[in-house]
């Protein structure tokens, strides 16, 4: 019993770490992601004695900022509602993590702990029930501000929401259909396998409308542009977080990201496989742990070197560019990459192909979780290139979109799936 | 060129109006965007501000400055041209007599309120003795109260400072 408190905790302890790790990196990647994609530069000036990581200090700085920034309540607030949202919306983005498994199962002293804190077998209703909840942190934020613009943004929350919940429902329920469970951990188990022995039984490749409608009305269900008219700047000067400052603010701005998290970890689980690692199911990688383990080693050790030689000639190229502590940096992370580099290669000198059974488990298990995370990450940066590529949608083809285009359609794709589940 | 018209007015294919294609499309371009800059990160047109200046054009207008004779008296007459000719009525001039009596007059104060200023050069063009210039090419004037903009005689002659006092 203590054990699965324990091994509970650790797992909360390890998502936690890595969305709010992952919070301040994706801001990062927002900003500099926009910048290069409009041919700017990006964030490249808050630094640590120089050392700036390509402009990774500045959400540092911003915390920093907003930690220290006062915390105004704007004159007519309803006090309670207006101090309770941001934390549920916060709150409840975090939530629908509990169900999401982030990998098969860790082997440790000839224990399995399967990674997953709650495996619930009514997972997928969980998580279309909490998705729905964090519509009312954002109407009791909106409502309680006391402003006509944050009141817009909360009622456009609110009938967004409604109208693309139908259609990630009926979309999910196609994929029900054939995965038939619930279960998350199911779904992601019967992606698996291999359709006619080449291709991954993704939820992408046997339900290709249904993940098309899953990943709109998820865009739609996080508020991000083509689908951001809840923060409408435009027109609402920035929606239903208007009235709210310092970390109140924070915590609004943080539960974005984390939503974003949260969909991206949706849709790879559900639609792109989970932890599978296409074509490399968990039996071969144990077997060949031996051959895999020295080549992704040397895989890094190569990487490694790339870097450091790409930093060295920049150290080269930019010599008292700057005249500061920033004329250091690409010298340093040159020695980081060399140090990083000898990493791996000191873990080569330590034979490990003569890895043994447990030192494959393990391998196996850093690998899916590795192919999870690295999944998640691309969806995040998905929803980034997504939100600087297109322009937003006005209000009414947003409710058309939702209910004449993707409600019809995820009706057909339900009655499609279910006819070929009955006969085939 | 087939003539037809893209935006208002004009249809949109089966294809733009599926709006899938046109997306990938969109993403296609930005994605683009975003590896020649990762790539070329150098070769950005953005100028790193304080350290990297853009170059300016010899006729750049910048902050004034007044010119000295050989003898480091400034060169001004107080004849009031420039403080006529300004637009913006931004110079202000107390004349007083110069010690030289080939010379009738000399500025006591020459005060230009920068604020004020529309940088026409106006001033410049006006003065008969080449004592006011425009071409110190210092653009980024920044202070933290309004009285220190409005700049006097010595700073003006004294060219080798940047920015306001």
């Amino acid at each position: 019993m203590t054990d699965l408190v324990l091994t509970t905790f650790l797992k909360m302890a390890f998502i936690l770490a890595v969305i709010i790790g992952l919070v301040p990196v994706l801001i990062w990647a927002e900003r500099k992601g926009s910048a290069f994609i409009q041919d700017r530069t990006g964030p490249n000036r808050a630094g640590i004695a120089g050392i700036r990581l390509a402009g990774l200090i500045h959400p540092i700085a911003d915390v920093l900022k907003l930690l220290f920034k006062e915390d105004v309540r704007p004159a007519g607030v309803h006090r309670v509602l207006y101090a309770l949202a941001p934390f549920l919306v916060f709150f409840v983005s975090l939530l629908t993590y509990a169900v999401i498994p982030f990998g098969d199962y860790l082997e440790v002293g000839g224990r399995r702990i399967p990674l997953v804190v709650a495996d619930l077998d009514v997972g997928i209703l969980y998580v279309l029930a909490i998705a729905s909840l964090g519509t009312y942190g954002i109407v009791m934020g909106g409502w309680a501000s006391n402003n006509k613009y944050t009141f817009l943004g909360a009622v456009r929350s609110t009938s967004q929401m409604i109208s693309y919940e139908i259609s990630m429902g009926l979309a999910l329920m196609g994929l029900l259909l054939v995965s038939q469970s619930l279960r998350l951990t199911d779904v992601v188990a019967g992606q698996g396998v291999l359709l006619w022995g080449f291709l991954p039984r993704w939820g992408v490749v046997i339900q290709p409308l249904g993940a098309i409608l899953f990943m709109t009305a998820a865009f739609a269900e996080t508020n991000r542009n083509p689908f951001d008219l809840p923060e409408g700047e435009s027109e609402l000067v920035s929606g239903y977080h208007l009235e709210y400052s310092s970390m109140k603010f924070a915590l609004f701005f943080m539960a974005e990201y984390t939503n974003l998290v949260v969909a991206s970890a949706l849709i790879a689980t559900l639609y792109f496989g989970g932890w599978n690692l296409p074509w490399l199911p968990r039996a071969v990688i144990e077997a060949r742990a031996g051959v895999l383990l020295p080549l992704l080693l040397s895989a890094h050790v190569a990487i490694c070197a790339l870097a450091a030689a790409l930093y060295l000639r920049r150290a080269s190229r930019e010599r008292g560019r700057f005249g500061d502590g920033r004329d250091r940096e690409p010298g340093l992370m040159a020695g980081v990459c060399v140090l990083l580099g000898q990493a791996g290669i000191a873990a080569l000198a330590l034979r490990p192909w003569e890895i043994g059974p447990a030192g494959a488990s393990l391998l196996a298990t850093a690998l899916q979780v590795g192919a999870f995370v690295g999944k998640v990450v691309f969806f995040c940066w998905f929803f980034i290139w997504v939100r600087w590529t297109l322009p937003r949608f006005r209000y009414d083809q947003l409710m058309h979109l939702g209910w004449k285009v993707m409600l019809p359609l995820a009706l057909a794709n339900l009655v499609v799936t279910a006819v070929v589940a009955a006969f085939v | 060129m087939n003539g037809k018209v893209h935006g208002y007015g004009g249809r949109m294919t089966l294809g733009e109006r599926l709006y899938l294609g046109e997306i990938l499309r969109g993403l296609g371009i930005t994605i683009r965007h975003v590896i020649r800059n990762l790539l070329h990160t150098g070769e950005m047109p953005t100028v790193q501000y304080p350290e990297e200046r853009r170059a300016y054009s010899e006729r750049f207008r910048g902050r004034h400055r007044l010119m000295k004779r050989e003898d480091g008296t400034p060169r001004c007459v107080a004849c009031m041209m420039c403080s006529t000719a300004c637009p913006a009525d931004c110079i202000h001039i107390v004349a007083e007599e110069h010690s030289d009596p080939a010379i009738e007059k000399a500025p006591a104060s020459f005060e230009i309120d920068l604020l004020r200023c529309v940088y026409c050069g106006l001033c410049e063009e006006a003065c008969p003795c080449d004592a006011i210039r425009m071409d110190t090419g210092i653009y980024d004037l920044a202070a933290d109260r309004r009285e220190k903009f409005l700049v006097d005689k010595e700073f003006l002659l004294n060219n080798t400072t940047d920015g306001t006092r």
